[in-house]
């Protein structure tokens, strides 16, 4: 235990490694650019188009595994699968925001629609990559689950720098956010151009979720941009502020769980981060300032 | 407190507000068919009719928030290009009032545009909005969620947020729906001072029995145009017969 205890203290304090050291800080910089992002999905209710995406990224990343088998090149190559897994979400969001427009359909049943066509596809086609005998399969474990030690610190540098880039759009377009958000219509008769400022939010966490795949693997890169935002809420009654304590309580997640991950040799990083995510929503759930439940009964 | 100066310049002349042929229909049904009003260049309009007669998709459709067929201009110009000259002013259901945001934000909302892309509010916005909210009674709630406000109250910071766009020609759907004896002396009295300004206020409004002394023009709406005109004129128990299908009295 003072063992465990040891190396955590040295993790923390990055002590523990270049290639550690940098797959943390590019962990704290997704978690702060996915709970500021994930916080006007919220809003705008439409926190499930994230988890669309990113169950939307499975049959991209199955098929990149495929394409690369039969083209004879390293499917582990991070490249490949992230790069069908970016396609994939992007196709996602189209088809979501297409379908959503129909008068006929509405916007969650073609969030809904997307997500279980996206990870049927994704499942059918994991299925075949399993038939083959293509050697083992790592890098397509690590997005599926999460591993912070199986990162690059390539990798873990392009994720700080899209993590960089969504938190300069969100500093950027705040007030735009907030007015679309909390009323559409308004907002489009001031001129604001609704659609497209819907479709940047819709952007940016996707981009976020496929940049937390490797790190959180696509089940639960959502729930950094979920559980965050949804915590931050309890604590204040301002948009900008809330903003701002999402992007803290996804920092920490993400800088927690990976350097727990990185200490508990058989626990995977994606599970570790929603789990510190999770106690952090629990606390925020009770001691949150604004309305907490401890605030509400006093 | 109501006899503050405005904080907002006198708007500019803009024009006559005209609908042309206006049709709406919502999945092939039609709410709205063939409109065609003239609105008065100033003053305040009501616009009356049964449930479901297309008031409040009326002002959707001239806003552009809603598709239609037919013409809609403001001093002969399309109201895209009239965009500023219009201030909205939705019924208070349609948002989420647990929105994390105060009084204040939302009025400043008001201003969105303004600065520019990429920019903060500033000070002297953030003091337009406190004027603002002073003048619809609420200075002492600017720092207030919201949620945590009565009815009336939230339909006064709605208000103040279309006064904060400082535009000729203002719609309100349903703004004196539930609200409280104070809230409705407020709002009517903004009303009156807009009226003087020289604005035009057009006002979905359910309470047939105060139309008289409220508003100088009306407008009867049952899916089309049943009568429009000064209130002595149109507002008469034939038309009113005719838009709401059983007689009444006012």
């Amino acid at each position: 235990m003072d063992a465990v205890l040891a190396q955590l203290f040295a993790v923390v304090t990055f002590q523990a490694g270049f290639n550690t050291t940098v797959v943390m800080l590019g962990a704290a910089a997704l978690g702060c650019a996915a709970g500021a992002a994930g916080t006007f999905a919220m809003l705008r209710r439409r926190a499930l188009v994230s988890d669309a995406v990113a169950h939307g990224t499975l049959p991209g990343i199955a098929a990149a595994f495929l394409l690369a088998a039969l083209l004879g090149r390293a499917p582990r190559e991070a490249g490949w699968l992230m790069g069908g897994a970016g396609i994939a979400a992007l196709v996602s969001l189209l088809a979501i925001e297409w379908l959503g427009r129909r008068p006929r359909v509405g916007h969650d049943t073609a969030t809904a629609a997307v997500l279980a066509a996206g990870f049927g596809l994704g499942l059918a086609l994991m299925s075949v990559v399993q038939t083959l005998a293509i050697g083992r399969q790592a890098g397509l474990e690590s997005l599926l689950f999460g591993s912070a030690a199986g990162m690059l610190p390539g990798e873990a540098q392009m994720m700080a720098g899209l993590a960089l880039l969504v938190l300069v759009v969100i500093a950027l377009l705040l007030k735009e956010f907030s007015a679309v958000a909390f009323d559409p219509d308004f907002a489009a008769t001031v001129g604001l151009p609704v659609a497209r400022l819907d479709a940047l939010v819709a952007l940016v966490c996707a981009v976020v979720v496929v940049a937390a795949l490797p790190i959180a693997g696509f089940v639960l890169a959502v729930a950094l941009v979920v559980i965050p935002p949804a915590a931050a809420r309890f604590w204040s009654d301002r948009a900008g502020t809330v903003v701002a304590i999402a992007a803290a309580i996804g920092s920490v997640s993400a800088f927690a769980g990976a350097a727990l991950s990185a200490v508990l040799k058989d626990t995977p990083t994606g599970p570790a981060i929603v789990l510190v995510a999770a106690l952090l929503f629990t606390l925020s759930l009770v001691f949150g300032r604004a309305r907490g439940l401890l605030r509400s009964a006093a | 407190m109501l006899a503050i100066t405005p904080p907002e310049a006198l708007a500019p002349a803009t024009g006559r507000l005209a609908v042309e042929g206006l049709s709406v229909a919502y999945r092939g049904v039609p709410v709205l068919t063939d409109v065609t009003w003239s609105a008065p260049l100033s003053g305040l309009t009501a616009i009356v009719g049964p449930n479901g007669a297309g008031k409040s998709t009326l002002i959707k459709a001239i806003l552009g928030l809603v598709p239609s067929t037919g013409r809609v201009t403001i001093g002969g110009q399309s109201v895209a290009a009239m965009r500023d000259a219009t201030a909205y002013v939705p019924q208070r259901a349609t948002v989420d009032w647990d929105f994390p945001a105060t009084a204040l934000d939302v009025v400043l909302q008001g201003m969105v545009r303004e600065p520019g892309w990429f920019r903060g509010y500033g000070r002297a916005r953030r003091e337009r909005a406190l004027a603002l909210l002073d003048r619809v009674g609420l200075a002492d709630l600017a720092g207030r969620q919201i949620g945590q406000m009565s009815g009336g109250q939230q339909q006064r910071v709605f208000l103040a947020r279309g006064l904060a766009r400082n535009a000729a020609i203002l719609f309100l759907d349903e703004p004196l729906a539930g609200v409280d004896a104070a809230s409705e002396r407020i709002i009517l009295d903004v009303f009156d001072a807009l009226d003087r300004d020289g604005r035009l206020v057009v006002c979905v409004h359910h309470d047939l029995g105060t139309v008289s002394e409220r508003f100088a023009d009306v407008l009867v709406l049952n899916k089309t145009v049943i009568a429009a005109g000064p209130v002595p004129e149109a507002f008469t128990p034939q038309n009113l017969a005719r838009a709401y299908g059983v007689p009444l009295t006012v």
